[in-house]
């Protein structure tokens, strides 16, 4: 089971409380993970990433385990404590006012 | 009998004022999609009860939300702008070329004739339509690619498709509007498109009389008179009886010609209304004083309409979405302001009183005249 944190306008969108929970894919990375919300959640697509680049929108990050991996490449593997469930991934909004 | 609905959008979620027919009680429903902008907020002329959202984000980028119960419930529809073709670039604001970059919805337009279908004008300028109630959005290319795109070029508030108007006699004429570039028309339902733009004058571009550049705001047509336009552009209030093939200028006595909203009276396609702006430079009303004025002559000679508007200390803005006029006897007018105020008029605009005063800012303001 893999743990999604999301923004809390994205949840209100997917109408979802708290974390999200996700069936593991066979390999976790960021775009693993992504792929599997946005099938849970159709609502979601190009929310945090662009429907046809999968560019990661400009002002969010994707945080795990204290690191910020938003400029990882999207296929490289997220810590082992993201895939086994045990920290979850986040997705941050960037801090504005207004 | 019959009620009012008013559909407003602002920078921090949509709202839905409802009255009777008396248009003196109100109620107020919202925010829905609360934080979010929400550019535009129509109905289906044919099932009113049919609405469409253009529901907006730095963040999270560009929503359509469709509500089929007149706006108590909601659900997200298709969200995939994608253009059509090579992208092409239009001119960035130092002259250099740039391509064609999504941003977000401004209008969504639904069809006079089928729930299902609504165009959606967007920012980079484009027009975009959905048959199948929003679940998908495809571009007709003609209009970016007709052979002027290029020369486009957006003003300080981004290069929007703001108007889309539909010809009620003839179901393949569109006019649509661009800041900044102008006025454009189809004559075979959005399939090819052509400016214009004749008559137009714009000192802030090299040729003041180029077919295309113009800043409109925005264009307004009575829909038993489609071939006359009445326009606001970034300075000058001008009007076509050509169905837009000229344009002759009806500033008259305002005591500015800058603006951004124009509209047109229910039931006397001669009585239009614009809300003057100091200058482009200065958006708020000449004087701090919110006036809205009237023209009951098809322009040229203009009243002050200032009873139950704010005459002293007034400094908001009316957008260009953000006025709007219902069909009951007699006319009601409404606009929105920057401050978060909508008002109202049951009186075709010879008194005003606030429906509400302190919304968000307000970007959009629809009418739907409900039997």
């Amino acid at each position: 089971m893999i743990r999604v944190i999301l923004p809390a306008h994205l949840r209100t969108l997917a109408r979802v409380n708290g974390e999200v929970e996700l069936a593991a894919p066979d390999l976790v990375t960021v775009r693993s993970v992504l792929d599997a919300l946005e099938a849970s959640y159709p609502v979601l697509r190009g929310t945090i990433r662009d429907h046809v680049t999968l560019q990661r929108r400009a002002f969010l990050r994707f945080f795990a385990c204290g690191e910020d991996l938003s400029h990882e490449p999207p296929d490289a593997p997220l810590p082992d404590a993201v895939a086994k469930g045990e920290e979850p991934l986040l997705v941050i909004g960037a801090i504005a006012g207004g | 009998m019959s009620s009012v609905r008013v559909l407003v959008g602002t920078h921090k979620g949509a709202f839905v004022l409802t009255s009777d027919a008396k248009r003196k009680r109100w109620d107020v429903a919202g925010p829905h999609f609360a934080g979010w902008e929400i550019y535009h907020v129509k109905g289906s002329p044919v099932e009113p009860n049919r609405l469409y959202a253009s529901q907006c984000s730095g963040w999270f980028g560009q929503l359509i939300q469709r509500s089929d119960d007149g706006g108590k419930t909601w659900d997200a529809v298709g969200n995939q702008f994608s253009y059509d073709g090579a992208l092409g670039t239009h001119q960035w604001y130092d002259g250099t070329p740039h391509p064609w970059e999504f941003k977000r919805v401004w209008h969504l337009e639904p069809s006079l004739t089928d729930p299902d279908t609504v165009y959606a004008g967007v920012e980079d300028a484009a027009l975009f339509r959905t048959v199948d109630a929003g679940k998908t959005w495809h571009e007709l290319p003609g209009l970016r690619q007709h052979g002027s795109g290029s020369r486009w070029q957006p003003g300080a508030g981004g290069m929007g498709l703001h108007t889309i108007l539909l010809d009620p006699g003839n179901p393949e004429r569109i006019f649509i509007a661009i800041s900044a570039a102008g006025v454009f028309r189809s004559d075979d339902a959005g399939k090819t498109w052509r400016p214009t733009n004749q008559g137009l004058r714009s000192q802030y571009i090299p040729d003041p009389t180029a077919d295309v550049g113009h800043c409109v705001h925005r264009i307004a047509m009575h829909p038993s008179r489609p071939d006359v336009l009445f326009m606001q552009k970034h300075w000058d209030v001008m009007r076509s009886d050509d169905a837009g093939e000229s344009w002759q200028e009806i500033s008259g006595n305002l005591p500015s010609d800058f603006g951004f909203p124009i509209d047109v009276h229910a039931h006397e396609p001669d009585t239009i209304y614009v809300v003057p702006i100091k200058s482009d430079s200065e958006h708020f009303p000449p004087d701090g004083k919110l006036r809205v004025y009237r023209s009951r002559t098809g322009g040229n000679e203009w009243e002050a309409l200032t009873k139950g508007l704010p005459q002293q200390d007034c400094y908001v803005n009316v957008l260009r979405e953000a006025m709007a006029v219902d069909s009951l006897d007699s006319c009601g007018v409404y606009v929105g302001t920057t401050g978060g105020q909508v008002y109202g008029s049951a009186d075709a605009g010879d008194t005003w009183a606030p429906i509400v005063r302190d919304l968000p800012a307000v970007l959009s303001v629809e009418v739907q005249t409900l039997q």
